[in-house]
């Protein structure tokens, strides 16, 4: 499939509605928007890796974790300038990625998820057991605390950014080379592509981008990394996220973005069930709805409403 | 006396590539009828549109009703389909296999299985076998056997002698002609070797490009000019 | 259930014993050993026999619907404590614990039969994809509809078998976990007896293996998946049963970290392979038990990573699990 990034206008529609949003919005709901665009980072980096390498991965929260706990403790420790702690947490996460990325040449399919699955379980757990340095259940707290509108213009400049970067990568000779593989590993090996290189490459790209996201995450719960933040479910709700979103499709992204990001908090209020629990069920079943109408996602959608125009 | 099973003007498709124009043959209760044709002719798709396996639309009939559209309902009517690749369960055992070829069938096997023996016995000794460790001509005969614990009115046999060694090929068609003489077993059988098909079938059809092109008796195909030539090599 | 391990044709040839099997046996050397010697390593082992078959119940319900239709049910676990609930609410009623337990494995099976007709099935030969995240949304849903009904406040089962403990050389083995072992096995076992000797369980392998074939003999294919889920929720709903006084709560989270015991058993023991997800739920159970105990670094907290830490290390040597094999999907 080729990526049908929308064309540059309406890209630049999207850009412009974003920048005069947030004076539209009180405080809660610029916050909402700043974690929708923390998880359309964390998406877009899953993206990259399963819908242009096929390589899946339910692990993506690992990676938030490390980029979160980077900036938390950059922050509390060394005092470091918050955007500088993303750069790190991007390099960071980059080789993390390439470690993870490496082992994993090995393996296939259904047992590479499920071993990103034993990272999304393990990782988070590390902050408990090493708690001198890394604050164990109390979490560890940024020196800086940010503005709800700080927070806004900061993760949707981050995602622009990393979109434009990942735009970039994937129209390239890298970009080309993740789909061969994607299409057929005998086919693009025989054609030259060196597979393993790709393959890690994606997976330390595809980190980066979780760990940047990471970073906005901690900083949208008041600058505090916390263990159970981090668990399976933020990898589940990454995984949704991307299937929602579909391939190839920047507006696909942000409904995906948006569908993890918004909809838990607006479901809440249910009428009979209740706001407790009412979430969940509401979530679940539109989940399970939009599988069952959109199994390609909002991309795939566009993509047959695209062909039928033409 | 009407046929067995008939089909009118059958079309069929693979997405949207076209295979079947318009076919139209029957088979007659208790004959054997074999369809030929070169390669991509669309003999497999003809067997493959009877048990419901490819999309396809026309008039088929079976014993006078219309011809369900899912493999399994075609099965439970008396049809069993011997496909391309033999539909061995190469990871069962030759007993499982079997077991399986009954299915459709209620109550005990034994006397099944004791009637298959009598076609088969060297399967006897190989009951517990992986069937994917079977040679290519047992497991032809394997995939006949499994046939006919079915017990089907009409048997579609494709391409029975791929592969096989002229003297296995022989065997096959010995058996083949022996089930449909003792036990009335009605066989539509697909086969590019025509020479040996012929020896057993009563009549005969020849596709070409997803069409009739010739039918009849036999005896008169084999003296027919273009399928001496074409198919006879005489 | 098919054979231990599936093979692909070897032309009749087998091979001598395998060195997994050797390497089992040394294990079960080491803990008979252990178990000798040691009254806390016998208590350890055998209490970590007890968990990790509930472990390997779930791993068999996730490997079951893996084989059939190449889908990881990320709801098994949930399902399971939902199947839970509802028992502990027939005892509420005044049904005793072993009527309630009987009843809600036919309701176990109803359950996984109508998700798999309602959910999965619309899905299924779209994308595989797209079934596993409607299992995903499936899990949260029953989360939601569990504590809806329910609350999420602890509750309390009756314990099937007592408190009681028997003392055996000095090793108190409670009756819990030797009913819990007991149980788990019949069930396996008997499920085991359903693939190997009926026409109905024949089929099932049938149409897993190779559905188009399995098709032109007569087996109604959609119907062995829907039958097959089924067992899975049954598999779910005895490991959910077995588990809870385990936990000794019930409370709506209690099956989460099992599943994800689960999955590791599962993936240990090879995706394809029944056995193997026995095996491998034993094996972490008994694993986890034991190192927890000895080695000190191992919290409570720790024991998860631990065992995922190990199956990594698993995979890194066996890409497939213990007894997986390379599988290509026939048709």
């Amino acid at each position: 499939m080729r990526p049908r990034i929308a064309p540059i206008a309406s890209a630049v529609a999207a850009a412009t509605v974003l920048s005069v949003l947030p004076f539209a919005l009180s405080g809660y709901h610029q916050a909402l928007a700043a974690q929708v665009a923390t998880f359309f980072i964390a998406i877009l980096g899953l993206d990259i890796l399963t819908g242009y390498t096929g390589q899946i991965s339910i692990g993506h929260g690992a990676f938030m974790a490390i980029g979160g706990y980077t900036t938390a403790v950059l922050s509390r420790d060394h005092h470091m300038n918050l955007v500088l702690t993303m750069v790190v947490a991007f390099a960071i996460c980059f080789v993390c990625g390439l470690l993870v990325g490496l082992p994993a040449l090995r393996l296939s399919g259904v047992y590479l998820a499920l071993a990103t699955f034993a990272l999304a379980v393990s990782v988070p757990q590390i902050p408990l057991k090493f708690s001198t340095y890394l604050g164990g259940s109390g979490g560890v707290q940024t020196t800086k605390t940010v503005s709800h509108l700080w927070l806004y213009g900061a993760s949707w400049s981050g995602a622009a950014v990393l979109f434009v970067l990942g735009w970039l990568i994937l129209r390239g000779r890298t970009g080309r080379a993740f789909r061969a593989i994607r299409d057929s590993e005998v086919a693009a090996t025989s054609s030259g592509v060196g597979l393993p290189i790709y393959k890690t490459l994606a997976f330390g790209i595809s980190a980066a981008f979780a760990g940047v996201a990471g970073s906005f995450f901690v900083l949208g719960t008041n600058g505090f990394a916390q263990p159970n933040e981090f668990g399976v479910i933020l990898s589940l709700q990454i995984l949704v996220g991307a299937a929602v979103a579909g391939l190839g499709s920047l507006w696909g992204l942000l409904a995906g973005a948006a569908f993890v990001g918004l909809l838990p908090t607006i479901s809440s209020d249910v009428p009979v069930i209740g706001s407790t629990h009412g979430q969940d069920v509401v979530f679940g079943l539109i989940v399970i709805a939009v599988m069952l109408l959109l199994p390609n996602g909002v991309a795939g959608l566009l993509l047959r409403l695209g062909h039928r125009r033409a | 006396m009407s046929a067995l099973l008939e089909l009118e003007d059958v079309h069929a498709r693979y997405g949207p590539v076209r295979a079947l124009h318009g076919v139209s043959l029957a088979v007659g209760e208790g004959e054997v009828v074999a369809v030929l044709g070169a390669n991509g002719a669309g003999k497999t798709t003809t067997l493959r549109a009877i048990s419901g396996t490819v999309h396809r639309n026309g008039a088929l009939r079976f014993a006078g009703r219309a011809l369900p559209g899912e493999p399994d309902a075609v099965a439970r009517l008396g049809i069993a389909h011997v496909p391309e690749g033999r539909g061995t369960f190469a990871e069962l055992s030759v007993w499982e296999n079997l077991r399986l070829g009954a299915y459709t069938r209620r109550g005990s096997l034994k006397s099944d299985f004791d009637r298959v023996l009598a076609y088969f016995p060297w399967l006897a000794d190989r009951r517990n076998q992986q069937a994917g460790t079977l040679s290519g001509g047992e497991q032809q005969m394997l995939a006949l056997a499994r046939a006919f614990m079915q017990h089907p009115r009409l048997l579609l046999l494709d391409e029975p002698s791929l592969g096989l060694a002229p003297l296995l090929v022989s065997e096959v068609f010995r058996i083949v002609r022996e089930l449909n003489e003792n036990e009335g077993v009605s066989v539509l059988v697909v086969e590019q070797n025509a020479h040996i098909a012929l020896q057993v079938a009563q009549a005969a059809f020849v596709l070409e490009v997803g069409r009739v092109a010739l039918a009849g008796p036999t005896a008169d195909l084999q003296q027919h000019e273009s399928v001496r030539k074409s198919y006879l090599g005489y | 259930m098919v054979e231990l391990t599936r093979r692909l044709p070897t032309m009749g040839r087998r091979l001598p014993v395998s060195p997994l099997i050797i390497l089992l046996g040394a294990a079960c050397v080491f803990l008979l050993v252990g178990s000798l010697e040691s009254t806390i390593f016998a208590q350890q082992t055998v209490s970590g026999v007890a968990i990790g078959v509930v472990y390997g119940s779930l791993a068999l319900a996730l490997v079951l619907i893996y084989r059939a239709t190449e889908v990881i049910n990320f709801a098994q676990g949930e399902m399971a404590m939902a199947t839970t609930y509802i028992a502990y609410q027939l005892i509420l009623w005044g049904l005793s614990y072993w009527e309630a337990f009987f009843i809600t494995l036919v309701l176990a099976f109803v359950f996984g039969v109508v998700v798999q007709l309602a959910v999965v099935r619309p899905v299924a030969h779209k994308s595989v994809i797209a079934v596993v995240i409607v299992t995903v949304g499936l899990f949260i849903l029953i989360d939601g509809i569990v504590a809806w009904i329910w609350t999420a406040d602890i509750k309390f089962m009756p314990a099937p078998f007592g408190n009681h403990a028997y003392n055996l050389g000095g090793v108190a083995i409670s009756r819990q976990d030797l009913g819990t072992i007991a149980i788990t096995l019949v069930s396996v076992v008997v499920l085991w007896a359903l693939f190997r000797f009926t026409k109905l369980g024949l089929g099932m392998r049938a149409a897993a293996l190779r559905p188009a074939s399995a098709s032109l003999v007569g087996v109604r294919v959609d119907r062995m998946l829907a039958v097959g889920w089924g067992l899975a929720a049954v598999l779910g709903a005895v490991a959910g049963l077995m588990a809870e006084p385990a936990v000794l709560v019930l409370q709506p989270t209690f099956m989460q970290p099992i599943l994800l015991y689960g999955f590791a058993a599962a993936v240990l023991g090879g995706l394809e392979s029944p056995a193997g997800a026995v095996v491998g739920g034993i094996a972490i159970g008994v694993f986890v038990n034991l190192v927890g105990q000895y080695v000190h670094f191992v919290t409570s907290d720790v024991r998860q990573p631990v065992a995922f830490a190990v199956l990594l290390v698993v995979l890194l040597i066996k890409p497939t699990g213990l007894f997986g094999r390379r599988r290509v999907r026939k048709v």
